[in-house]
């Protein structure tokens, strides 16, 4: 509840990286002479840049922030999201899919489905995606500026409107390379700056060991600690595989094997990293295909390493609030002044009366699940305490966790003055690359796609390099506005994403048709689409989560199946809509004519292009050895987490 | 491009490195301030790992730059 201070040396920290970020825009300006160099940076950047620079842009704050979430309430489970939801699909990327976008010299996703479809794929992609992107910045500004409100105190207009200037000043500055060169120096501030908090962390609960026994002992009954009111066999918060072999009764998350491998594993997997412009705008900056398809392998390395960073101090953050002696708890969720304010009048009120209807009472002006015994006695001492030590009574009493709140008060637990500015420009640095990364996405597809091919083609390229910076600046105020309103409408929010969910579970259905088979048609392809699109919507409308009543969370149309849990649901609701979408495209690319000849799609669909020859490099540069390679370690990984 | 990203990394680093070992080095007495983070000098160990990494990167990109010279454009 109390803010933490900084001192001098950590906004001394703060400002050094400011500067130096804002310094590389300034620095790269004098290299930006034409609306390529500024929003494909005129593909001439190394691997190893791209590479960090593309699990950079993937690793914004609410990456940060929601696994280490993840890491708390579903254990070493979480690494899933990286090594079955990540790795195989980069390597994938790299090996079968960079070919086609770096060598169909498409300056964007959409633009490589008008060269392989037609202008309808292209609308409706990158539409679809423009408004994704200004959304996803906007909802991950807003959560947090709200994170450093709550912890730290900061005020949440300032927070907001700085931290989105500073990202203005150096994209529009220096464009995408200078994104993707900050992006390379944020990813080394991110690792570099968590790294002694989780050291520490775990040193406190007393390493690995002590940490994993008691997270055995709270699996087995997480009630003790409010962690939900279902038991677990021993090893569910400390086993990848065993809880999620035993079916979805065994795990925290709720799913089953199959939904994990095929729903997460390779359709929302394969169809983030291998379709999302987002990350594959990195690739595609590469100097030549070589590096371009070693961006993603590049990538891979740290992206299969981060579960040490983000997962473990969930995992570290459940042992802690097990262990009574270390007095910590997870957050409790973010409540206005107002509702407090009225449970301390309820609190005062209480007083006067029988302390057993005390709690009900304060529960209901809280609207949260209060802790019994703190309540009675924080209603029995009541006269002699000012509002702001009752206030704190009730806060202390809430039996709820905010799971978001775990990394910033982990760093707040450990981090003194200089390590704990530190730890703060790290976390600022994760918000700045995602959304850096969103800007420079989206002001690429605006201009290309939609500005050039729809609104004013045929202008010169100063033209079209003035619209680049335009939208920049309008892409980042567009994200702030978002910003505002997911403060404002947390349910609007949530519908929206879900809609994002829609639109993106089939999508790479579309690309592996349209890249491994010659007979997809355009009209295939966008009829595909939308009917994977209007299959996720029926999916949801005819399904419901256990625990939810039917509305956002689904079966408004009619319940016709339950799943166990939310994740479940969304796992299954992509699988169908990948299937529906795979279908379709197939069934009518079969009835209906081409309109590109082989000669148009070559270079653009895998039988139709010469086999890159990677002969001349050594065999253990070549990507097939390298993501070999990198699936063997991954497996490993899984092994030894079993 | 004509930046070698080597050069800002390893001079940021260096120079927050450098500041945390100095903080380190005149709060180390501090026992109330090391308390939280588990009586450790975090900011004096810390800080010299991050010296080391800035420096390596700077001795990196210094090579890099005789090695390759960047051709002016």
């Amino acid at each position: 509840m109390q803010s933490v201070q900084l001192g001098l040396i950590d906004y001394a920290i703060l400002i050094i990286y400011v500067a130096f970020v804002v310094g590389i825009g300034f620095a790269l300006r004098r290299y930006l002479k034409s609306s390529s160099d500024f929003l494909t940076s005129g593909r001439s950047i190394p691997a190893w840049v791209t590479g960090l620079a593309f699990i950079s842009a993937n690793l914004g704050a609410l990456e940060l922030v929601g696994m280490a979430a993840s890491g708390a309430k579903y254990g070493i489970a979480t690494s899933h999201f990286y090594w079955v939801g990540a790795i195989p699909a980069m390597v994938f990327l790299a090996i079968f899919m960079m070919p086609f976008y770096y060598g169909s010299k498409a300056r964007s996703v959409p633009e490589y489905l008008k060269m392989r479809f037609d202008e309808r794929v292209r609308a409706l992609n990158s539409i679809a995606f423009a408004v994704m992107t200004v959304f996803a910045s906007g909802i991950s500004m807003n959560a947090l500026a709200k994170l450093l409100n709550q912890l730290l105190g900061w005020n949440y207009h300032i927070a907001l409107w700085i931290c989105s200037g500073v990202v203005l000043i150096y994209v529009l500055k220096g464009g995408l390379t200078s994104a993707i060169y900050t992006e390379v120096l944020q990813f080394f501030m991110i690792v570099l700056g968590f790294a002694p908090v989780v050291y520490l962390g775990l040193k406190d609960v007393g390493g690995w060991g002590t940490m994993k026994a008691s997270l055995q002992t709270v699996a087995q009954n997480p009630a003790a600690l409010n962690l939900g009111t279902n038991a677990y066999p021993s090893e569910a918060w400390t086993s990848a595989w065993k809880p999620l072999l035993s079916g979805p009764a065994a795990n925290p998350m709720g799913v089953d094997w199959f939904a994990m491998v095929f729903g997460l594993g390779f359709v929302l997997s394969f169809g983030y990293w291998c379709t999302n412009f987002l990350v594959v705008q990195r690739a595609m900056a590469a100097k030549n295909m070589s590096a371009a398809r070693r961006t993603p392998l590049i990538a891979a390395v740290p992206k299969m390493l981060f579960p040490a960073l983000v997962i473990v101090p969930g995992m570290i953050a459940i042992a802690l609030t097990s262990m009574p002696d270390k007095q910590y708890r997870i957050p409790p969720p973010i409540i206005s002044d107002n509702v407090y304010n009225r449970a301390v009048e309820a609190v005062k009120m209480a007083a006067a009366m029988d302390p057993e209807d005390a709690l009900p009472m304060v529960s209901e002006a809280m609207g949260r699940k209060l802790n019994a015994e703190r309540i009675t006695a924080l209603v029995k001492g009541a006269e002699n305490l000012t509002d702001q030590q009752i206030k704190q009574g009730i806060y202390d009493a809430i039996a709820e966790y905010d799971y978001d709140g775990v990394i910033l008060s982990l760093v707040k637990k450990y981090c003194p003055p200089g390590l704990l500015g530190l730890a703060l420009t790290a976390l600022l640095a994760s918000f700045m690359s995602g959304m850096a990364g969103n800007v420079t996405a989206f002001n690429t597809v605006w201009t290309y796609d939609l500005y050039q091919a729809y609104i004013a083609p045929n202008k010169s390229d100063q033209h079209y390099f003035w619209m680049g910076q335009a939208v920049t600046v309008v892409g980042i105020l567009l994200s702030i506005a978002c910003a505002y309103f997911a403060s404002m409408y947390n349910n609007a929010m949530d519908i929206i994403q879900l809609v994002f969910g829609f639109v993106n579970a089939p999508l790479f259905a579309t690309f592996l048709l349209g890249m491994f088979w010659a007979r997809t048609t355009g009209t295939g392809a966008f009829l595909g689409l939308f009917g994977g699109i209007a299959g996720s919507a029926l999916f949801h409308a005819f399904t419901l989560s256990a625990g939810n009543a039917p509305g956002v969370k689904g079966g408004y149309l009619a319940v016709w199946q339950t799943f166990p849990s939310e994740m479940a649901q969304n796992f299954w609701l992509a699988s169908f809509a990948f299937t529906v979408c795979f279908v379709l495209t197939l069934g009518i690319s079969l009835v209906t004519r081409r309109t590109k000849t082989d000669a148009e799609l070559k270079g653009l669909v895998y039988s139709l292009t010469p086999k890159i020859k990677d002969e001349e490099k050594a065999w253990y540069l070549r990507p097939a050895t390298l993501g070999i390679i990198l699936l063997v370690c991954c497996v490993i990984l899984n092994l030894i987490f079993w | 491009m004509g930046l070698d990203i080597r050069w800002p990394i390893g001079l940021m680093f260096s120079l927050i490195g450098v500041m945390l070992v100095v903080y380190g080095l005149i709060t180390g007495s501090n026992a109330e301030l090391y308390h939280r983070s588990l009586d450790i000098n975090v900011n004096l160990l810390w800080g010299m790992l991050l010296t080391v990494f800035g420096v390596a990167m700077l001795l990196l990109a210094w090579r890099g730059a005789r090695v390759n010279p960047v051709p002016q454009q």
